[in-house]
């Protein structure tokens, strides 16, 4: 099967994978809730409020309906009006998802760099001090919970440092820069805001780093296994017996190969920067998308889960789709 | 004493792996010399030293193993005592080798033209890219189409196919010595017999000595002019091919030779007796006594010398003690 | 001269075998005290902690970690070293249950694709995959809402989540199982559907799935910690390890422990698991077994 073939049958199950989850949110929110609207207003509401809201909410209408509504709806990227904000809700995604991006992208990027790092000197100088520093690292990094970490570091750098500022993407008073892609970072550079831009990655950098903690210490221990694994094969013996400097073996015949696995892990630690996300996002009233859906399912935002919980699954099915993409380019053998 | 004008003479070579079992000793001083252009055939049992040798060698004994003693002169040079980057000028120029899983051996993310352009460049200084007029050369003379194994994976490749990549790329930087570790282990009989005629032609052709290790009389027949017999890490028997065939002396060659069935033979095949020894307690003295039929009180003590029994007849056996000049251990 | 043969018992062996692998790795015995002590603390929680855990006491509140409250009192009072004892079998409850549940789920689906095949495998393969379309916090935290926050929707929340793990793993076991031979003699000597696969196919995946199921032992902690932090989990005042630690958060410039003491503990067990998990995967590594 060629790569055209791959790619087709890929986006093919995506879609299918997509009605499905499509039907799950419609599920969580419509099928489970015993008393949806009661959830919301309390049991002393009086009935013209219970009604009313019912039929904002379009539960007044059989289930078949409410879900032909939905899926229709979402196809057209309407997801109704969030009870909280009053804004549409496709909008106020649209409005916060770019905040989440900017993270989870600087997060990722910081992550790569620093776990690829850590994992090579680890495996190239093993059992020595940086290889026992970053085992050590790494297996307290995969169990430290994101959210307390983040409590940390903000309690050291913000309140007893002040190095770092402690909330939001930009300080009180700052504007925005213009908005081309909604993020700062990169909207600050477009504009010439240079200002705007180091506050902006100043006021990005703890949380960054704290949300890609996790992805860090993950991507540092496989490529580390990873290269182990690869330096013992046989073809890294024919290399040395061509006589080639050690750099030479392990940047051009070992890193390739070691990346495969790290690839696959980058996927699935993307996956695990989203949900980080909405804990960071939390502690650092970073005010992306999972703030949003978090402070929906607080308040029994329907609309605002629903649409929100679509549209993360949504984005974590493209990674994860570019993570197969990005595998079968780096190895031959998977184009199957 | 070192003989002089020899293309690789090994001394007392010794190596051990540190291992949870604890130190394996895997070459107990071994012995081992070639001339340029000369066809050696090392053999014996899996688990001799065949391998060890051939990568000590070549100093690619990694941890846990090391070489702890003995010397390597190759070219009037002590491998043993160069530093890595000087061993790097020598490894892939001056001598190659070549493994016994083709497809394994090479690595399958990189295209097929340009690991061999990797040894030409190498040896030329030049860069990967400028060297594929040279690529498609040593392609077409290992047998190959260039057009169609240029930009090939190996995965796309035959076994057979695959060590002719090997070979291309052992000996794309001329070197004086070959060392092909059980080549035609892994592939079927006919493409064997189709990868030793290549290995004989080219060395024709280039004037390269060969290395070749194998557990295989009858690739050694055919292929070699010297025997070197191996056993449990150290060398037992070296001689003429026709010679070792015709006279072999040591009880352990006789054992290999009896073992191996022929055209022609209408005895039964015999088994040597017992099995290869545990390299962590090696038996004393002589490690084949346990299994020797002659063996008497002194080969339990000390280790016999490997001495020359009739011109060019190399032996380490007290049977033929006293008929000897000695050959001493620089 | 005649041999006497050694009759070998390769399930002692190989059980000696293990032991052995598992005290050489230091790494693995860390891991196996943090759960042992883990375990312990659960099991006699009442008869450690000195204080009751619900109980207010607001003269006291706000009170820095001393040799009468350990680890200091938060805003009502309560004594914080007794609610993280506490709060460890409210842990174990949740990995215990958890695991159960979505162990069964998952088994039970994963053998029935793998034995049966064909449309059935692909129809439940689909549904498996959407429910990993999602990251497995934000379904969890879906679930959560819905049903209404607390301890009993949080195990369920995280079930949810869970099973599809349990699920592809018995798929992967069942699918090697169903074609050995002696499957087809059951089947020839009159066996139904129904008896293979509960009675040969089933225990068969068992081990891996138990195997699988002590590595995400942390990660369901986590999980359910972060459900707690959010809000979305377990109510106070039931002194879960993640709802204290988000409990502190308005008091962290100057009541620091009110948050560090409950995460240091998330941490502590969580490593325990990873460790021992580590050390099991790579003691069943067939080739790092020598």
């Amino acid at each position: 099967m060629n790569f055209g073939q791959f790619l087709l049958r890929r986006l093919f199950l995506m879609v299918i994978v997509l009605f499905g989850v499509a039907c799950i949110v419609f599920f969580i929110a419509n099928v489970i809730p015993a008393d949806p609207v009661g959830a919301i207003l309390g049991g002393n509401a009086p009935p013209e409020a219970v009604d009313r809201l019912k039929a904002k909410l379009g539960y007044d209408q059989p289930l078949a309906i409410r879900f032909v509504n939905f899926i229709t709806g979402a196809v057209r990227g309407d997801f109704g009006v969030s009870l909280k904000t009053s804004n549409p809700v496709m909008k106020d995604i649209m409005n916060y998802f770019p905040a989440t991006m900017e993270l989870a992208l600087v997060a990722i990027i910081i992550s790569i760099f620093l776990g690829i790092t850590l994992g090579i000197l680890s495996a190239v100088h093993r059992n020595k001090a940086i290889d026992q520093f970053s085992r050590v690292f790494s297996i307290l990094g995969v169990s430290m919970p994101v959210f307390w970490i983040g409590l940390l570091l903000l309690l050291v750098f913000y309140f007893k440092l002040g190095w770092l500022p402690g909330s939001g993407r930009l300080g009180f008073f700052t504007n925005p820069p213009p908005r081309v892609t909604g993020m700062y970072l990169i909207d600050s550079i477009i504009a010439g805001q240079w200002d705007t831009f180091k506050e902006a990655l100043m006021h990005i950098l703890l949380p960054a780093f704290v949300l890609g903690y996790n992805a860090t210490a993950s991507i540092a221990r496989i490529t580390r296994a990873s290269m182990l694994d690869v330096l013992r094969q046989d073809y890294i013996r024919t290399a040395k017996s061509k006589g080639l400097r050690k750099n030479v073996v392990i940047y051009r015949h070992a890193l390739r190969n070691s990346l495969i696995p790290t690839v696959t892990i980058i996927g699935l630690v993307f996956g695990g920067l989203l949900e980080g996300a909405v804990l960071t996002e939390t502690v650092f009233s970073w005010p992306g998308l999972g703030r949003y859906i978090t402070t929906g399912m607080l308040f029994l935002d329907y609309p605002a889960i629903m649409g929100g919980t679509l549209y993360i699954a949504l984005i974590y099915s493209i990674a994860n789709l570019i993570v197969d993409i990005l595998y079968a380019l780096l190895d031959p053998r998977m184009r199957m | 004493m070192e003989l002089k004008g020899k293309l690789l003479d090994v001394s007392n070579l010794k190596v051990s792996f540190y291992t949870y079992r604890g130190v394996v000793q895997a070459l107990n001083g071994v012995d081992l010399w070639m001339d340029s252009g000369e066809r050696l055939g090392v053999v014996g049992e899996t688990g001799c030293g065949k391998s060890v040798t051939s990568l000590a060698v070549m100093r690619l004994i990694e941890q846990p193993g090391e070489i702890q003693e003995g010397k390597v002169i190759f070219n009037g040079t002590n491998l043993v005592e160069l530093t890595e980057e000087k061993m790097n000028r020598v490894r892939g120029a001056e001598m190659s080798m070549i493994f016994q899983e083709p497809r394994s051996s090479l690595n399958p993310v990189m295209k097929v033209g340009y690991q061999i352009g990797e040894s030409i460049a190498k040896s030329k200084k030049l860069k990967i890219k400028h060297t594929y007029p040279e690529v498609k050369e040593i392609l077409r003379l290992v047998g190959l189409d260039p057009e169609r194994v240029m930009n090939s994976y190996p995965h796309e490749l035959s076994g057979g196919m695959s060590q002719r990549v090997m070979i291309g790329m052992g000996l794309a930087s001329h070197p004086k010595l070959l060392i092909a570790d059980e080549p035609t282990s892994a592939l079927d009989v006919t493409i064997q017999a189709q990868i030793l005629e290549l290995l004989d032609e080219l060395a024709r052709k280039m004037g390269n000595a060969v290395m070749l290790i194998t557990h295989d009389m009858g690739v050694v027949a055919e292929f070699c002019d010297k025997v070197l017999v191996m056993y449990a890490g150290n060398s037992v028997e070296y001689a003429s091919t026709a010679r070792l065939f015709e006279k072999p002396l040591h009880p352990y060659t006789g054992g290999l030779l009896q073992a191996v069935p022929r055209v022609g033979r209408t005895d039964e095949l015999k088994a040597i007796k017992g099995t290869v020894p545990d390299l962590v307690n090696p038996p004393s003295g002589c490690r084949f006594h346990p299994r020797c039929p002659h063996s008497m009180d002194i080969c339990k003590v000390e280790r016999p010398p490997f001495v020359e029994i009739e011109p060019d007849h190399y032996v380490a056996c007290y049977l033929f003690e006293g008929k000897s000049e000695v050959r001493e251990d620089a | 001269m005649e041999k006497t043969v050694k009759v070998s018992k390769p399930f002692m062996d190989d059980l000696k075998h293990t032991v052995f692998l598992w005290r050489k790795s230091r790494l693995t015995m860390i891991g196996s005290a943090i759960i042992l002590i883990f375990l312990l603390m659960a099991a006699f929680a009442p008869l450690i902690a000195p204080f009751d855990p619900v109980q207010q006491n607001l003269q006291n509140k706000l009170q820095a970690p001393s040799w009468q409250h350990l680890f200091g009192t938060d805003q009502f009072g309560r004594d914080i070293f007794s609610r993280v004892i506490i709060g460890s079998r409210i842990a174990l409850w949740i990995i215990f249950l958890v695991s159960v549940i979505s162990g069964s789920i998952g088994i039970i689906v994963g053998v029935t694709a793998g034995y049966f095949g064909g449309i059935v495998d692909e129809v439940l393969m689909r549904i498996t995959d959407m429910f990993l379309a999602f990251p497995s916090l934000v379904l969890a935290m879906a679930f959560a809402a819905m049903l209404g926050p607390n301890l009993t929707n949080t195990i369920i929340a995280i079930s949810v989540v869970t099973w599809t793990t349990y699920a592809r793993l018995s798929r992967a076991e069942a699918t090697k199982v169903k074609s050995q031979p002696y499957i087809e003699a059951i089947r020839a000597a009159g066996g139904g559907n129904l008896r293979i696969m509960f009675l040969h196919v089933l225990p068969m995946c068992i081990s891996p799935v138990l195997v699988q199921l002590t590595l995400r032992m942390g990660t369901i902690i986590l999980t359910a910690a972060s459900l707690g932090f959010l809000g979305l989990g377990v109510q106070p005042p039931t002194p879960e390890w993640g709802a204290m630690v988000s409990d502190g958060r308005n008091y962290l410039i100057d009541q620091w422990w009110i948050s560090t003491f409950p995460g240091i503990f998330i941490a502590f067990v969580v490593l325990g698991f990873n460790l021992l998990g580590d050390g099991i995967r790579d003691m069943l590594d067939p080739r790092l077994r020598r």
